[in-house]
């Protein structure tokens, strides 16, 4: 596409920024700018972008920034939290008639996935023990009946028409008759597809309405709606209440930021996602991803969460002074392990990180060895562990057998560990120097980095600063 | 002489009924954009930041790409830096001209189909989930047959539930036929099977459906790289045309299907369909602007002569409707 990611956006305008313990109007404003643009690219509509910058506005300016974010990120932070609360919390559930049959009505434009989707939801509904009937609602479309015959009858799941000749309102009628009849709990009702400004089409719906009393109206909604999902949504929400949303077609590369201003201008919560053709290609709607999504910057996102949720800062610190001091021990190890284990497999904190992405698949990063590694260090006692000195053959061998692992692999990992120890002595400076000189030097042979075979893992710094790794 | 005279002087020409037509399909879009520019006019008697502010939200809440507004409104900025301008009202114009320009075909034959007399002609529909493909064939055989063309319909979507008999109803109704082969078959040998039958009866234009598939899935991209191929071996020539059906409520995600489609399928034209709705197309902007390709035609509902050629001038002509009356009738009174 032909937008740059908002993540490098951002990233620009957040360089000249840095080294703010606040965050004061100019970051906030500087921020906002690129936010705003990326949720027009998004087809966010207008005015909700405009309302949504103003109310991000006001509860940044002022806030303290973690000390795991710089300010930029703080900004984002804020910018995610309060995108995923306009999304709508928690997964919603659909509403299920204490007297069966439930009846769900579908309703959207033409093309949106109501047919579809209709069959996607009894097939969803099948596998939660009920017994759905798909109503043939749709008698103006060419050959509206039929697709929805097929899809019944690739489902299993009974179809109730009544051809094209009879009107929709008594199609509704008479299939919650027939539900009743043969103890089928819930009926879904395809519509046609019809404009929101028809006012024809519109009213056949509220008359269908009317009959039904639906437990449940959701209105079916192509992710890849520009700026006239406002009016499409507010227009089918005031004529027919609606209870929900679909939302369709997100397997695609849509931004989907219709999500956005459907929720913000019915206040009605999208309930399913669809993401595919299939019938099974249905799921619940999770109000973070999409906030992620339409942002474009899920990588980012989901960075600043793992920073701020698993790095614990001070600790960090302490441990780089020591370090700093020649001391290093097996804890500290582990310790610096877990924190980064925290974050996820270490090949994609290396992919989310600016610039790093290239080294993706170059570093030969051994998850397995990793595990092998912890498992060594935690076979240790604890007097082991502070004094790495106390190793002798015997303590080798049992520590083998209590990890898992062979001797070599113990005596190994303990040599590379030496090996480390002795390079920090030689550092002793601060992180970025240490950067410098594990470049010069070729890195620095991590006991999880595999012999790479293309590069080398140039300046890794870790395990010895494990700040939060963005600028 | 100005701007809108111009547009009008140029539209007169062309038939009464049809400009009718798209006047009333577009009469929603035309309500919405004409009203705000005008209002926005109005209302700043004085050009500021706020005024391009909100040139740039009836821009943008009309689809065109962020981009080719950003572009346009400094543009805008220049020329008012540049001619002094002051008055909302002498803007107005500029902006209507750039625009214009920024739909106009490069030659006007673009919006014509690639379609001869005396040759069978191919052509091929491709889109996104139901966007209007099947749709705009069954307009585009009812437009072909009333031209006396011998018209025949290859039902290449073979994947979603009753697409093809979806494509049979329209066959009915236009009184056309339709190759056809079982769901779920390859739809190269259906276009395969279709063009032999063109071919033995003399057929004029062949229309080929196909299933909606998302520009992002490779292996359905690759499908249709092999129904382009098919043709392509077995009629020399062929497609005549590739159509992208482009739906108008879609936003931004209009150019990466535009690019996309264009890219892997060929692409000659589009059509956008449902133009009827209060969906401003303004995407349109953005595709001529960005990738130049051009719009041929307009779906303006889902009846067989829904369908009309795309007319930039009448396009901006049915957008500014209200302002050109009341130029002219500025202009008669002064006499
Ligand atoms: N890729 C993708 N395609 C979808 C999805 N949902 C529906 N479709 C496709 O979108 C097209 C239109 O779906 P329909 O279910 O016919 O839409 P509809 O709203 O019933 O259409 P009308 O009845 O004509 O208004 C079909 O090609 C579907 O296969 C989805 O989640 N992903
Ligand atoms: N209002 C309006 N509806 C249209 C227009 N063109 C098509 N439709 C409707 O849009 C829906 C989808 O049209 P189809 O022709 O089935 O779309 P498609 O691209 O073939 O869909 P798939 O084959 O499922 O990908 C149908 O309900 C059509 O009646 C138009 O110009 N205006
Ligand atoms: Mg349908
Ligand atoms: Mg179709």
């Amino acid at each position: 596409m032909a937008f740059e990611s908002l993540a490098n956006r951002l990233q620009n305008a957040f360089d000249k920024l840095r080294g703010r313990g606040k965050i004061d109007e100019t970051i906030v404003n500087e921020a906002m700018r690129e936010v705003r643009l990326a949720l027009l690219e998004a087809d966010v509509n207008f005015k909700v972008v405009k309302d949504f910058v103003a109310r991000v506005k006001e509860r940044a300016v002022g806030q303290e920034v973690m000390k795991s974010l710089t300010p930029g990120q703080m900004v984002i932070k804020i910018v995610n939290e309060e995108l995923v609360e306009l999304m709508g919390g928690n997964v919603a559930q659909l509403t299920m008639s204490h007297r069966p049959p439930t009846v769900i009505m579908m309703a959207g434009l033409q093309g949106a996935g109501k047919t579809t989707t209709t069959g996607k939801l009894a097939k969803y509904l099948t596998k939660q023990n009920r017994k759905p009937l798909m109503v043939a609602g749709d008698i103006y479309r060419p050959a509206a009946i039929k697709q929805l015959q097929v899809l019944g009858e690739q489902l299993n799941i009974p179809v109730f028409a009544l051809g094209d000749q009879v009107s929709p309102v008594e199609i509704a009628r008479q299939a919650i008759e027939h539900a009743k009849a043969n103890n089928l709990d819930v009926v879904l009702i395809d519509t046609a597809g019809r404009l929101h400004i028809d006012e024809a089409l519109m009213e056949e719906l509220k008359q269908v309405r009317e009959v039904a009393k639906p437990d449940e109206i959701l209105l079916v909604v192509d992710a890849m709606t520009g700026q006239d999902a406002v009016n499409v949504a507010e227009s089918f929400n005031s004529q027919l209440e609606l209870t929900g949303v679909v939302l369709t077609k997100l397997d695609g590369d849509t931004r989907g930021g219709a999500a956005l201003s459907v929720k913000a201008v019915t206040g009605k919560p999208i309930k399913f996602a669809a993401m595919g053709e299939k019938m099974d290609a249905l799921e619940a709607f999770h109000p973070d991803r999409m906030a992620s999504r339409i942002l474009g910057m899920g990588d980012v996102l989901s960075l600043i969460e793992k920073a701020q949720a698993n790095v614990d800062e001070e600790k960090a610190r302490d441990m780089e002074r020591q370090m700093r001091q020649g001391e290093f021990t097996f804890d500290m190890f582990l310790d610096s392990m877990q924190q980064l284990r925290n974050m996820g497999p270490f090949e994609d904190i290396l992919g989310m990180l600016p610039g790093m992405n290239k080294m993706k698949g170059k570093m030969n990063v051994d998850e397995k060895q990793i595990a092998r590694v912890e498992a060594i260090a935690k076979s240790m006692t604890k007097a082991e562990r502070a004094n790495p000195d106390l190793l002798n053959a015997s303590r080798r061998k049992r520590i083998a057998a209590g990890s898992g692992t062979s001797i070599q692999e113990v005596n190994r990992f303990i040599k590379q560990f030496d090996d480390m120890k002795k390079m920090m002595k030689q550092f002793s400076g601060t992180a970025e120097k240490m950067m410098k000189k594990s470049k010069k030097k070729g890195g620095m042979g991590l006991p999880f980095m595999g012999k790479g075979k293309g590069g080398n893992p140039g300046g890794m710094n870790f395990p010895f600063n494990f700040k939060p790794p963005f600028k | 002489m100005s701007f809108f005279k111009r547009l009008r002087d140029a539209i007169v020409q062309k038939s009464e009924e049809v400009t009718q037509k798209f006047t009333d399909g577009l009469a929603k879009t035309r309500d919405l954009l004409v009203e705000k520019v005008e209002d926005l006019v109005r209302r700043y008697k004085k050009i500021d930041d706020d005024f391009f502010d909100e040139l740039e939200e009836i821009l943008i809440t009309s689809d065109v790409g962020v981009n080719t507004v950003m572009e346009l409104i400094d543009d805008l900025r220049g020329e008012v830096r540049k001619h002094k301008i002051e008055n909302a009202i002498d803007l107005q114009p500029i902006l209507s001209e750039k625009l214009v320009a920024l739909l106009k075909n490069d030659e006007a034959a673009d919006t014509a189909l690639n379609v001869e007399d005396g040759r069978l002609n191919v052509i091929l529909f491709v889109g996104v989930n139901g966007v209007g493909k099947t749709t705009t064939i069954g307009k585009m055989a009812h437009m072909f047959k009333q031209q006396g063309k011998k018209v025949l319909l290859a039902a290449g979507d073979t994947f979603r539930a009753a697409a093809i008999e979806q494509l049979e109803v329209w066959g009915d109704r236009v009184g056309v036929e339709v190759i056809k082969q079982q769901q779920g078959s390859d739809p190269a040998a259906v276009i395969y099977d279709a063009v032999q039958a063109a071919k033995s009866r003399n057929v004029d234009v062949l229309l080929c459906d196909t299933a909606g598939r998302l520009q992002n899935k490779v292996n359905l991209m690759e499908e249709l790289a092999k129904v382009h191929r098919v043709l392509a071996r077995e009629l020399p020539g062929a497609p005549h045309e590739v159509l992208l059906v482009l739906d108008a409520t879609t936003g931004q995600n209009a150019l990466s299907q535009a690019k996309t489609f264009g890219e892997s399928a060929g692409v000659t034209g589009i059509v956008l369909t449902k133009l009827d709705g209060t969906a401003k197309g303004g995407i349109v902007i953005a595709i001529r602007n960005e990738l130049n390709i051009p719009v041929k035609y307009v779906g303006l509902g889902e009846k067989m002569d829904d369908l009309q050629p795309f007319d930039p001038e009448q396009f901006v002509h049915a957008l500014f409707a209200g302002l050109i009356q009341q130029e002219t009738e500025a202009e008669n009174t002064q006499g």
